[in-house]
């Protein structure tokens, strides 16, 4: 019930979004996300809500930690 | 798919796993308080890569598996009323209440729909006009702004015959309770993505403060909850007991504002029962006076009998954390996804239905 995943902002129109995460597409509505989303973005659907637009900066973070563990050849 | 295969890796996994293992000294009991966690570290198999000393504990983080029998009475009295439509999440229709489930009633003649989201039961009442459609409010607190949303539109609307049985939870009162009672021994919280993302980490402090228990937000693939139980080992190494988030991407500490707004607006706090744990202080949402005429029960009488739940089951037991689906009497005997005993076996978040499915 709480699956919330990540899809990509197709179209915008008023407080809904044409959202997809490969392949599937549908209608979702705004009434409750952090910051409007541009046609672009990644958001997290939960109950045909788009709750928050991923914050591509942190994301970037978070990936970079993960590359510092690649190269940590101690960790092996 | 971006923002999902970075997170899938087995070869990042492994190497996370071995600084688990590095860090890992003493045993340490962590529990994760999300149903799609439950999930997803079981299909991962993470359970079994981890050292032994690690114990992972799932706590009362399925919606549907904390939802009180007497709630699930008061719903199937509800599909009972004459000229009324019962729209609900589909993970609740077929959870037992003390004789009957919402499935039987609709087999009977009840009128249940199966919706995804708020507005498709918004949309039964518009196209229903002379019949009362009913929305069954469950959830935490990713899915209440989503029924708060709803709410606020059928007054905008003037639609007279949309309510909602209000039955939502909030888990920090419930992860404090769980501590409270005193009969849990938890070292970590692996604590929930998506209700984070609405309500911030900072609603951990009070738990990491109070109990000092390290908390730590957990996105929901495997290399995130695997960089989750690191940093939790590496805060119980270090004697540290404060709020990190793992799932930065997507959760920050002071939550999502303009949802937060919109279920200030709508709900207020109230005690609510939960499965297994009784009633909790302020650990419900109900209707402000403003919206309560959109509460049904203003219009029916909805009092059940109070009653006990089966008693072989160990659902309770199994949403504190004190048994394992492994000690109940029922599980795998009688107790099976096709006919289900209690909450947990039915929901696909639940935690026998994730043993059933994926545990040896």
């Amino acid at each position: 019930m709480c699956l919330a995943v990540p899809m990509q902002v197709l179209e915008l129109k008023e407080n809904t979004a044409v959202v997809d995460m490969g392949g599937t597409r549908k209608a979702v509505r705004l009434d409750a996300i952090d910051r409007p989303p541009t046609v672009g973005d990644y958001v997290i659907v939960h109950a045909g809500f788009a709750i928050h637009c991923i914050d591509e900066e942190e994301a970037k973070i978070t990936l970079q930690y993960f590359e510092e563990i690649f190269a940590d050849e101690t960790s092996r | 798919m971006k923002h999902l295969d970075e997170y899938r890796d087995p070869h990042l996994a492994g190497k996370l796993i071995d600084k688990i293992k590095a860090l890992s000294h003493r045993p340490v009991r962590l529990m994760e308080v999300c149903g799609t966690h439950t999930v997803s570290i079981f299909r991962s198999g993470i359970r079994s890569l981890l050292p032994p000393s690690i114990t992972l504990l799932s706590g009362p983080g399925c919606p549907v598996c904390v939802t009180a029998t007497e709630e699930i009475d008061k719903f199937i009295k509800l599909g009972q009323q004459k000229d009324t439509i019962v729209a609900t999440f589909g993970d609740l229709v077929r959870v037992p209440g003390s004789s009957s489930s919402l499935q039987k009633e609709r087999a009977d003649g009840a009128d249940i729909r199966v919706v995804y989201s708020t507005f498709d039961a918004l949309d039964i009442a518009r196209r229903n006009p002379s019949r009362t459609v009913v929305f069954l409010a469950v959830g935490f607190e990713t899915t209440a702004p989503t029924i708060a949303a709803a709410v606020k539109e059928t007054k905008k609307e003037g639609i007279g015959n949309f309510y909602i049985i209000p039955a939502h939870k909030i888990i920090p009162p419930a992860m404090e309770a769980l501590l409270a009672g005193g009969e849990l021994a938890i070292d970590g919280f692996i604590c929930p993505g998506h209700v984070s993302v609405i309500i911030g980490a900072d609603a951990y402090r009070p738990v990491a403060d109070k109990y000092h228990i390290p908390c730590v937000v957990a996105g929901f693939e495997p290399v995130d909850i695997l960089q989750t139980i690191y940093m939790l080992l590496s805060q119980i190494e270090e004697g540290k007991a404060i709020v990190e988030i793992q799932y930065r991407r997507a959760v920050n500490f002071t939550g999502n504002e303009k949802a937060l707004a919109l279920l200030s607006e709508v709900f207020e706090t109230c005690d609510a029962p939960w499965r297994g744990l009784g009633t909790i202080p302020d650990s419900g949402l109900r209707l402000r006076d403003n919206y309560r005429a959109l509460d049904i029960e203003t219009k029916f009488d909805l009092t059940v009998p109070r009653t006990q739940d089966h008693p072989g089951c160990s659902c309770g037991d199994i949403l504190r954390g004190v048994k394992t689906p492994l000690d109940c009497v029922l599980y795998r005997k009688v107790c099976t996804p096709s006919n289900p005993y209690g909450p947990c076996m039915v929901s696909t978040e639940g935690t026998c239905a994730a043993y059933y499915k994926y545990h040896d």
